[in-house]
């Protein structure tokens, strides 16, 4: 029997970047093939090109063994093809029956919507398959895991029977990914073939029947999990020798330096995301904050830094109670603010990279006298960070949105790490960074620790915390789990409280 | 039990603040709507209209003023100081019904010792309103698939301008509504190709049709039409009441919904079918996912485009319609700049009303009160001893007050303005 | 210390730069003013008449195509450059008896440029700097009428002052009238979130109805009794000087115009305030988190830009009509939407911009007046121009360009943020 599905030497290219290079895969039915890379290694438009959304420049694909041409989407689905993807593609207004049939709608008396039918065939769906989904909910009052459900759901609604999963479980714990392995098992046992897409070597291990991995747009290589093993994938995904750990000697902790105590944050819609969270800091230790995505962490470092009120609860810089601080007086007090999402809160765009080196000391000398900006003095301590950091790039009047992903967060970096600072608040400084930068960060702040400064490291990638964490603090639905050392912690422990398991 | 928190207890002051404010303005009321009244003075509100004859003639309102604003005031007063002691919950009543005792006592006061026709004023509200609900209308239909349009006031001033231009030049009144609804189309094609095909920011492109409609018509008014003056006779709908006396008839009812022109029923019947074809229709739903989230509609195989393309043309249609109310509709010929704002007031209306065509008519009658009410002022001038042209400020300081207050309490389309990349 | 190769680098393309930027612009202008020849033409109907026999008569319809967009034309070119012949006449005259009368009035037409580029200066740069912050300031127009009237007020209700006090105090008050009726739109975005598109709109109205009334109550020229709505005239203390014979009305205003340019220049690019402003256009969310002060940058940047375009309107009072009247601006404030956005946001551009505007619309008054062209055609090349300079692809597309022409310079942003 053919293979369900077949990819033929699929070629992409982009401007200044051959994306995916002869690429050749093939899908077994009832198959779970798992295809593993780094961040930038062509996964994703491998399948948003199988997905219609991106058209090959070369190769073929074919489904079921007759060759197709997928142009859009829909052409995709009605070949059976449904793809869940990173970030969902779910309307947070609508309800889960209006997502699941919207481009599908069942129309009753002509025009009018149904949405009682399509309810109803939810519900079916939701009883074969063991996906636990209230059509009549909607989709911003469920949990992460729910929506994952729901992504689910819109395919088996269209009767596909090859679902593509892309990095599904970026934002699981887990336990959440247990059970979404036990979903993908079920699926598998009544004839769905699967592509699953991960970074992660343990999952792709413990899940796939066959492992593709990917490195620089090419296809390194095709196995089984049996014939493997992680650090074996490790190396084809990176094609050198990985150091899965950081070199660092152990922590020297001085004075507290951050006191947080009994914080209570609320949300944009006045829902409790953080509540009675109390811990500390202190000089030359990192405290790493590990749990799932969207468990509060994101509220708590908008907090510390000024840029969300804080309901409820003391914050405490070297002995000076920021609570009611604003940005720029939480910036002063020697903190140092590595943002979420490097893009939207570290940088402008459209500014030179010299400006953005200054984004937060334009007004303090020497960059500026009084009113006026010193211009000699910001780009030559410009040109001197740029080499110090060793940041790429033609020069420092380049506009920032033409540096790489790896350099935009050095530019970061290179500004935070060049104030007076005491504290570091980092939060997720690696996401989608290539391997080298990663290493580059790490070392960065594992340096910032040893000259004294205080670290608190927020990240929803638990390797990066064992790796780089003195102290443990794992958060769930907004409060503290536990607090450990890294010596005691595990990722089996972590697991456990990300997920809301305390012990004993 | 815990003691509160700091968000808390600034909300619960927030509150004792709202019961204050109440209670001042039940003082206000009392104190300003009381003086210069002698106590036996009477208002007089007319409940008839004076254009036709009505079957039955219904007593005029005979409103003893003093008394009357002292109960007025008596029940804000009341309500503000039982929101002092034990707050409401739900703080859009309370505004509902201060306001109307405010507006009610205000009308009563203006009107002492005169009389004015009450339902003139709620008839003329109607007709203000209909050319804010349609303006309302066409943005919600463009806004609803993430495409801002600020360029309600000049697809509905070149509308007003072309309807005119070719009633007259054809002799067919109905081929000068045909041509304002293409007018209107037009435009919105070419904000439509600006702003989804070229990627140009939403408010500059809504900018580009603004002042090209102002500099056509005008233009176009002075090289044509005041050369040729017969391009600008009067052509305007008969009434409803015209063309069925009967129902013009009916008291109250009469005046108020059928002394008007065919163009505001078609606006109300716009509005309904507008509401179900967003939340009921296949249409609805996907114009929404769009608005919200159109990569996911896109994945789930809905052309974007085409979708955004049809919404704003059809709003282009609604506000031609908007257009032809200013004239053929109302006054019968164009004059320069005609639209005078509506176009941007509909624009709050819509905002307002929270992008639903039922809250935009709510918005837009209260837009078309203000309109109507600064009129109205302006006849009983010497009770009101306020210039006329701050009354003609009115419905735009109005406005001003409505978008302060409701922003961050409305939820627009979560992709509106934001231009959509294929990739 | 010596400038680093990268720095000289970029110098030396700056020169290509500055080409490429000017490029854009130019055939925007170009391509707008072709356009709305149809307009011309459309409009006339001895032409469409002659059009409508095209196939029978294909020489008499272009020939009259062609005589209607030359009379038009040539009607803008004396009303920009004025009559050659009587040009030449009058130099001569001047070089043999020095009679200066009969030059100042040749040259009258090309004067006007210049004092009709005067408050589009200022408009222009009230509405880039709105651009800078991400702020679109439709208000303009408003915003003039608001700081004439201050500034007329001061004019006249104060005298004794000597000039070099007089004329200042009434230019500040005018600007600071602006500052304050934009400061409320920028006071309202700032802490409620309320769109500066609506309330200036809204606040134009206002400023409209205000005028209106001051015209004909308390700032009426012989009180209750006087019969036309205009104000007294202001004291000559306040006048911004002239420098050249009647009529050239060529005035100080000018060279105001063209410092506070270089001061807005300044301001923006080489100060702390200026690049919190930036800054926040660009990118609100990192603005916010390297703790610049998101709602003081509104309500600042709206207050300068209304001071701004009230200047315009100070200007006007001060040194062209010495009164407030309803009607003085032709659209001024309006006109600067398309004008800042020409200038591409730059207050080099800016003034560039503005000299083109002003002789444009002074041109097109001598349209109006010779070719019966009504001015509002003005607007129209405004639209066409600010839609060809906000979607360049077009122009690259038409003129097949290979080069990246234009760039972001206008930053804004929907109802939401």
């Amino acid at each position: 029997m053919p293979p369900i599905l077949e990819l033929d030497g699929i070629t992409k290219r982009f401007p200044g970047v051959l994306a995916n290079d002869h690429i050749h895969l093939t899908l077994e039915q009832g198959e779970i093939h798992a295809l593993l890379g780094e961040n930038g290694a062509g996964k994703t438009t491998l399948m948003n090109i199988l997905y219609g959304l991106y058209h090959p420049d070369e190769g073929r694909i074919l489904v079921r063994g007759k060759e197709v041409k997928i142009d859009t989407p829909s052409q995709a689905i009605r070949l059976g093809i449904g793809m869940v993807h990173q970030h969902f593609m779910l309307i947070p207004v609508f309800t889960v029956t209006e997502n699941v049939m919207l481009g599908e709608e069942t129309l009753t008396r002509g025009i009018f919507l149904d949405r009682a039918a399509v309810a109803a065939r939810i519900r079916d769906i939701s009883a074969q398959y063991g996906l636990q989904v209230d059509p009549d909910a909607y989709i911003k009052d469920l949990s992460v895991g729910a929506q994952q459900r729901v992504e689910i759901l819109k395919i088996l609604y269209r009767r596909a029977d090859i679902l593509i999963l892309d990095e599904p479980t970026a934002v699981l714990t887990p336990q959440e990914v247990e059970e979404l392995f036990k979903v993908i098992r079920s699926l598998v046992a009544r004839g769905v073939s699967i592509i699953f897409i991960s970074h992660k070597l343990k999952e792709v291990m413990a899940i796939a029947d066959r492992i593709t991995v990917l490195r620089d747009g090419r296809v390194v290589g095709t196995t089984r999990p049996a014939e493997t093993s992680p650090a074996a994938l490790a190396r084809m995904m990176v094609g050198r020798e990985v150091i899965l750990t950081v070199d660092k000697q152990p922590a020297r902790p001085g004075e507290v330096v951050l006191d947080v105590n009994d914080l209570h944050v609320l949300d944009d819609r006045q829902q409790t995301r953080v509540s009675g969270i109390s811990f500390q800091v202190r000089a030359g230790e990192i405290l790493g904050i590990a749990g799932v995505q969207g468990n509060g962490q994101t509220e708590l470092v908008e907090a510390l830094t000024g840029l969300r009120p804080i309901a409820r609860g003391r914050v405490t810089i070297l002995g000076n109670d920021t609570t009611r601080a604003t940005p720029r007086h939480v910036l002063q007090s020697g903190v140092a603010h590595i943002p979420e999402d490097r893009q939207r809160d570290g940088l402008v765009l459209t500014f030179p990279v010299a400006d953005n080196l200054v984004l937060n000391m334009y007004y303090l000398p020497p960059f500026a006298r009084g009113i006026r900006i010193d211009e000699r003095t910001v780009f030559a301590s410009a040109t001197q960070r740029v080499q110090q950091f060793d940041i790429r790039t033609p020069s420092i009047h380049t506009l920032a949105s033409s540096l790489s992903g790896g350099n935009q967060q050095k530019v970061i970096v290179a500004r935070e790490f060049t104030r007076p600072i005491r504290l570091l608040i980092a939060s997720q400084p690696t996401r989608g960074l290539d391997v080298g930068s990663i290493e580059y960060i790490h070392q960065r702040i594992v340096e910032m620790r040893d000259q004294g400064c205080a670290v608190l490291l927020v990240s929803p990638e638990l390797d990066e915390i064992l790796s780089l964490a003195d102290r443990i603090v794992v958060m769930y639905h907004g409060k503290i789990m536990d607090i450990l050392p890294a010596s005691q912690a595990t990722p089996e422990k972590l697991g456990l409280l990300m997920a809301g398991v305390r012990e004993g | 039990m815990a003691a509160r928190t700091q968000v808390e207890r600034s909300r619960l002051l927030a509150q004792r603040w709202r019961g204050l404010f109440y209670l001042l303005v039940g003082l206000a009321i009392l104190v300003f709507f009381t003086s210069e009244t002698c106590p036996d003075q009477i208002a007089t509100l007319g409940l008839n209209t004076t254009r036709s004859v009505q079957w039955v003639r219904l007593p005029d309102l005979v409103v003893p003023v003093v008394p009357a604003v002292w109960v007025l005031a008596a029940i804000v007063l009341a309500l503000g100081m039982r929101d002092l002691v034990r707050p409401f919950r739900r703080g859009g009543w309370l505004l509902g019904i201060a306001s109307f005792c405010f507006l009610a006592a205000f009308l009563v006061w203006a009107a002492r010792g005169t009389s004015f026709s009450l339902i003139g004023i709620l008839s003329a509200s109607l007709q203000l309103a209909t050319p804010i609900l349609l303006g309302a209308l066409a943005a919600i239909l463009c806004e609803r698939s993430a495409v801002i349009n600020i360029a309600v006031e000049g697809m509905m001033l070149s509308a007003a301008f072309t309807s005119v231009l070719v009633a007259n030049l054809t002799g067919n009144i109905m081929l000068g509504f045909v041509a304002a609804m293409a007018t209107g189309a037009l435009l919105a094609a070419w904000h439509a190709v600006l702003s989804i095909q070229f990627k140009v920011n939403q408010i500059i492109s809504g900018t580009v049709i603004n002042i090209f409609a102002i500099g056509m018509t005008n233009f176009l008014n002075q090289r044509l039409m005041q050369e040729y003056t017969d391009l600008n006779n009067e052509v305007t709908f008969p009434y409803l009441s015209q063309m069925f006396p009967d129902l013009g008839k009916i008291p109250i009812v009469g005046p108020l919904l059928f002394d008007q022109s065919p163009i505001v029923w078609l606006a109300l019947i716009l509005l309904i079918v507008i509401q179900v074809a967003l939340f009921h229709t296949r249409w609805g739903l996907r114009t929404r996912a769009v608005g919200e989230h159109p990569r996911a509609a896109d994945t789930l195989g809905i052309d974007v485009f085409r979708t955004r393309y049809i919404n704003v043309i059809l709003g282009g249609v609604v506000a031609g319609i908007a257009g032809a109310y200013f004239t053929l509709g109302s006054v019968g010929r164009f004059d320069k700049l005609m639209t005078s704002g509506r176009g941007f007031i509909a624009m709050a209306a819509m905002i307002f009303g929270n992008w639903t065509p039922i809250g935009a008519l709510a918005s837009s009658l209260i837009f078309g009160f203000a309109d109507a009410l600064q009129v109205k002022l302006q006849i009983l001038i010497g009770q009101v001893n306020i210039p006329y042209e701050f009354l003609l400020m009115l419905p735009y300081i109005v406005t001003m007050i409505a978008l302060a207050g409701v922003v961050g309490r409305v939820q627009m389309p979560a992709a509106d303005g934001q231009p959509y990349e294929k990739q | 210390m010596a400038r680093s190769p990268e720095i000289s680098q970029a110098r030396v393309s700056m020169w290509q730069r500055v080409a490429n930027a000017m490029a854009l612009p130019v055939l925007s202008l170009l391509s707008a003013l072709v356009l709305s020849a149809v307009f011309i033409l459309g409009s006339d109907l001895k032409v469409l008449t002659a059009f409508s026999q095209f196939f029978s008569d294909p020489a008499r319809a272009l020939l009259t195509a062609g005589k209607a967009l030359a009379d038009a034309y040539g009607a803008l070119f004396i009303g920009v450059f004025g009559d050659p012949a009587k040009i030449f006449k009058e130099v001569g005259e001047f070089f043999a008896t020095g009679d200066t009368q009969g030059l100042a009035i040749a040259f009258y037409p090309f004067s006007e440029n210049f004092v009709t580029a005067t408050p589009y200066i200022f408009a222009g740069l009230a509405v880039a700097f709105g651009f800078r912050c991400g702020l679109f300031n439709i208000g303009a127009e408003g915003q003039i009428y608001v700081g004439a009237a201050a500034a007329a007020f001061v004019g006249y209700s104060v005298e004794g002052l000597p000039w070099i006090i007089h004329a200042p105090l009434t230019f500040l008050a005018g600007a600071l009238a602006g500052a304050f009726w934009a400061g409320i739109a920028g006071f309202l975005k700032a802490t409620r979130g309320a769109h500066e598109v609506i309330n200036t709109m809204m606040l134009n109205y206002v400023a409209f109805n205000l005028i209106h009334y001051l015209l004909n109550g308390p700032m009426k020229r012989g009180g209750a009794a006087g019969t036309i709505p205009i104000s007294r005239n202001i004291v000559e203390s306040a006048y911004l000087p002239t420098f050249f014979p009647e009529p050239i009305r060529f005035h100080a205003g000018f060279i105001v115009a063209l410092l506070v340019a270089v001061l807005v220049w300044w301001l923006l690019f080489k100060t702390t305030l200026g690049f919190e402003i930036r800054t926040v256009g660009a990118n609100l969310h990192a603005a916010r988190c390297a703790g610049i002060n998101i709602s003081r940058s509104f309500i600042l940047a709206m207050a300068i830009s209304g001071a701004l375009a009230a200047m315009a309107g100070a200007g006007e009072v001060m040194g062209v009509n010495h009164n407030l009247a309803e009607g003085f601006s032709p659209g001024y404030g309006f006109d600067s939407i398309a004008l800042a956005m020409l200038g591409g946001g730059h207050p080099l551009g800016v003034v560039l911009a503005a000299l083109l505007f002003g002789t444009l619309r002074n041109g097109a008054t001598k349209m109006q007046s010779l070719a019966a062209i009504p001015i509002d055609l003005v607007s129209i090349v405004q639209a066409f121009v600010i839609m060809f300079v906000a979607a360049p692809i077009i122009i690259r597309r038409l003129y097949r360009l290979k080069t990246e022409v234009g760039g972001q310079m206008i930053l804004m942003r929907g109802w939401g943020d």
